[in-house]
This record gives C-alpha cells, structure tokens and sequence, in this order.
C-alpha cells in the first residue's frame, strides 16, 4: 500500500511571528466568558456539592429500601429470591413464622451491607413482590464506621438517611435504631406496625 | 497639636509615613489580594466557581476568607532547608524579589501634588532609572533562590528565570527612551505632567500611550517578561523543572515568593498608568475651572486606581489566555524581533522630536 503523505499547512510570516493577533483573539474568547460569568456566572456549571445535589433520575441505582403495602406493613414475604441472586452475597434474610395465617413468612431480619454491594440493581429484578427498590437517590454512603454501612430491616423500611437526620455525625452511636424487633412486625392483627 | 503637625512637617517624618501609608495601604494589599483574584478571575475564564470554601462559621465572603486561610497556613508550615544548601543565601532570596516589587512604589505619585505635599514617597533626579536598577535586582532573588537550594531543579529554573529577565531588560530601558525623549525628562513626576497636555485643542490627552504607541507594547511585554509569568513563565515549568527556582521552599518563605510575584504584577500596573495612561491626570479635568482641591485629589486617585486595577486585570487575562513560550521562542522573540523593534521606535522618535518639538 502507498502511503499517504499529508502536508500540514504551517502559517509563518509577520503576522503569526508577532503573536499579537494571535493574543487579541485569544483575549477576545477569554474577555468574553469572564464578563459573561462576572455579571451572574451564566456559563458555571459546577453544582456546590455538599449544599445542592445533583438530581439523579428515577432509574438510578442507590442505596436500598423495602416497600410497604397500603397498611403500611413490608411487602416482603422472605422468599429468599433476592438473597440468592445476590451476586455480592450481601443480603442475609431470616425468616419468620406470621402470627396472621393467610401470610406465610416474613422477614424477622433483613440485612444489607452496603460495603459489600456492588449496586448490581439483580435482588430489585428478582424480587416477585417489588419489596426491594433502590429508588431512594442516596447516592453517595459515607459513614466512619464500618458497623454503620450494616442496614438492619428497619432502617431499610424506614427509607432512613443519616444524612437527613438532624445532627449528621456519620458515626453509628447516632444512628437511631429501633428499640426491638417485634415493634415493627408486619401482621394485620392490629399491632402497630411501627 | 501643634508640636504634631510640627513634627509632621519634617521632611524625613512625612517619608516614612508616605512609605508605611503607600505599602501598607496600596502595595501590600494589591498584592494580597491579587493572589485571590488571579484565582477567582481564572476560575470565571474558565467557566468555574472558584475558591468558596474557607469560612467562619457561614460567613465565607465569595472566596475573600482564602486570603487569611492561606496566610495563616503558610505561618504555621515548616520552614525547611534543603540539606546542603547554602543556608544564608537560601534564606534571604525570597526577600529580594519583594523588596525590587515595593521599591517600584516609591517613585509613583498617586495624586497630585498639594501646595508643598506630594503624594509620591520620593521624587527622585533619575526617576525611572531608579526602576530599572531596582528590577535589575529582582533577578538576584531567583538567582539566589536557585543555587542555594542544592537542587537540579531549582538551579535550571533559577538559570532559565535569570537568562530570561537579563534579556528582556536589555529592551525594557530602550522601549522607554522614547518616553523620555517625548516628556524630556526621567523624573517621573515631569513624565506624568507631560501627559497633562492636549493635542487639537482639548481634544485627545497627550497619554504615554498615544505618543508612544509602539513603546506601550514593547515595554509591558518587556514588563511581562520581568514578572516571569505566563507567556513568559519558562523559569517554571510543572513537567520539566516543577516550580522552577523557588521548587525547595515551603511555609512563608515560598509564600513570600508568590506575594513578591503579585506585588511585581501590581508594580506593573502602577508603572503602566503613571507612564503610559497619564498617571494621577485625570483627562479633562482642567476645563472644570472651579473644581474644589479635595475633589480633584479624590478624583486623581480614583483614576489611579482603576487604571492600576485595569492593569492588573489585563495582566491577569493574559496569563489564563496565552500559551507558554518554549524558551528559544521567548529568546529569539526578545532579542530578534522585540530589540530590533525597540531600536527602531527610538530612531523614530527621535527623528520626530527633533524635526517636530
């Protein structure tokens, strides 16, 4: 094969020798946005991270949340389809007998831990009931101790975000965690469900 | 009150105040908070924020806090001496730079004169020849800085700044022999009064930079060239030399450093306005007959403020536009195209002095 040769026009002479066309043009651009963005920073497209946040959309995969049905009990019937799936293997249910006969099982625990997550979004498609969803845009899990990237059942139910608590010290001591399990038992026997 | 204003008559009394008043209050601050600026306005070219963060408490006045949070971190760092250094020399360097940067300050008038009181620290017979020593001195700073330092480095940076300012000082005098062949004088305050006159009547003022157009050029990118900033910023260089002579210094030392760099660029400033854009003279002022002596004064340092602060803006805009120079290109600029060319104006204008003045 022949190869091509390509001539590069070099442009020499006074003109470019000076480079002061060459500067005012350069200076003409810069000049521009500096006083577009001097009077009200129209062309800035930095978001100031800690105080606004960028809005992610629905489909975005963030941390995970179990659904409620209309009486605000988990959806969840402990099927084990999510834990299985799981990649990750960071899904650990255990499951427990319902006092309400006409449901089978429910989860007495439902963990995740976070760390171990690859945010695959696999337990949302497997689950038959949508219980799981990873819609609740926290984007960005950053605790300073490991124990608090451990989402218990409740914190999960109760779309919990640290961030959004009122003293926000990341650390897990402030974590507000539930004072006993059988507080938030799913059942339609009238008891409470939070 | 009178042993006061008595003892504010002495001559050698009202120059020390004149030197604390014009570094404290227009030197150091224009050089301070130019350190800011350079980053906010680079941050607008570039379509970005800037620096927003340090605060106290909420209040973080658009980035003005970074001042005192660089200031206060570079106190507390560590002032380190390279190991083999020649520990004298490395520790005075810094100061040379700024000391040639405050100097520029002392034969600047701010304001016209009034009655016996002038607004400039002294006026001296030599006027700018006294700037061109001083910048001349300046070179010692980076020199010093990068032999002393016991690092590869530093030294080529320290080579690369001193064979780039010798060079274009060469034509950073004769750009301005124009000007002193135009006023007729070197004294700087004659300078600036020259520029108080009118060509066509009152139409256009007799500005340094109508009667000198092509000296307006040379001598600020000679000026450019002595503040070793971009495009002229081969003495650094992040991929070959990293900081270039000042690369060992930390802490206040290597702030003093950037601080002289802002100050030269502020000192750049004032020399452009007082002899290119009629310094304090504010054009047109003089048909206003009755205008009271107060106003003219605040008028007359207005005017020097903008100016320098425009100066300032431009330098600044410069350096975030254009591309370095490899160093053979801000060689063979200087001494093949900007000296002949400075050689030149000179012949020009003295050819036109002598037939037309």
């Amino acid at each position: 094969m022949e190869l091509k040769v390509k001539k590069v026009e070099r442009i020499d002479g006074v003109r470019e020798s000076f480079y002061i066309p060459a500067a005012f043009g350069g200076l003409r651009l810069t000049v521009r946005h500096f006083f577009r963005n001097l009077f009200g920073s129209k062309d800035v497209v930095t978001i100031n991270y800690p105080e606004e946040k960028r809005p992610v959309s629905m489909r975005w995969r963030g941390r995970h949340r179990l659904t409620r049905k209309d009486d605000g009990f988990l959806k969840c019937v402990a099927c084990y389809m999510c834990e299985t799936v799981c990649p990750a293997k960071c899904i650990h249910i255990e499951a427990g007998e319902h006092p309400d006969f006409s449901i089978e099982k429910y989860p007495a625990r439902f963990d995740i831990d976070e760390l171990r997550c690859v945010f695959c979004g696999l337990c949302v498609e497997a689950c038959p009931k949508e219980a799981i969803r990873m819609d609740t845009g926290v984007v960005a899990m950053a605790y300073s101790s490991r124990k608090t990237f451990d989402f218990t059942r409740d914190l999960l139910r109760d779309e919990y975000d640290p961030r959004k608590h009122d003293s926000p010290k990341y650390g897990d001591e402030d974590l507000p965690r539930p004072e006993s399990k059988e507080s938030a038992l799913p059942n339609s026997q009238g008891i409470p469900a939070v | 009150m009178e042993f006061i204003i008595e003892i504010l008559s002495i001559p050698i009394i009202q120059s020390i105040l004149k030197i604390i008043f014009i570094i404290l209050l227009f030197a150091m601050p224009l050089g301070t908070v130019l350190t800011l600026m350079e980053r906010k306005w680079s941050a607008m070219i570039q379509d970005r924020v800037g620096p927003n963060r340090a605060n106290i408490g909420k209040y973080t006045g658009h980035g003005l806090l970074h001042i005192a949070a660089d200031g206060l971190k570079s106190i507390f760092k560590e002032d380190t001496i390279p190991h083999g250094a020649n520990g004298f020399l490395y520790l005075i360097a810094p100061f040379f730079g700024m000391i040639a940067g405050v100097a520029t300050f002392a034969i600047i008038p701010i304001a016209g004169p009034i009655g016996d009181f002038t607004f400039q620290v002294t006026d001296i017979e030599p006027g700018l020849l006294f700037i061109f020593a001083i910048t001349s001195l300046s070179v010692y700073g980076a020199v010093l800085a990068g032999t002393s330092s016991n690092s590869k480095f530093a030294l080529l940076g320290g080579t690369r700044a001193s064979a780039q300012m010798i060079s274009y000082e060469v034509f950073m005098g004769l750009a301005l022999m124009g000007i002193f062949m135009v006023y007729g004088s070197t004294r700087v305050s004659v300078i600036v009064d020259g520029q108080n006159e009118y060509w066509f009547g009152n139409l256009i003022p007799m500005w340094g930079v109508f009667t000198q157009p092509l000296g307006f050029f040379l001598f600020f990118t000679a000026l450019i060239a002595e503040t070793k900033r971009a495009p002229f910023d081969a003495p650094e260089g992040e991929s070959e030399i990293v900081a270039g002579y000042f690369l060992e210094y930390s802490g206040m030392r290597w702030s003093a450093f950037m601080l002289a760099e802002y100050i030269a660029v502020a000192g750049v400033a004032v020399l452009m306005t007082t002899l290119f854009f009629g310094g304090y003279h504010v054009p047109w002022l003089h048909l206003w007959e009755s205008a009271p002596q107060w106003l003219i004064t605040i008028l007359q340092i207005t005017k020097f403020s903008i100016v320098t602060i425009f100066f300032c803006w431009i330098q600044i805009q410069l350096r975030w536009t254009l591309p370095k120079f490899r160093f053979d290109q801000t060689m063979s600029l200087g001494w093949k195209k900007l000296l002949p060319l400075s050689l030149a104006n000179t012949t020009l204008t003295a050819v036109v002095v002598l037939t037309f003045m």
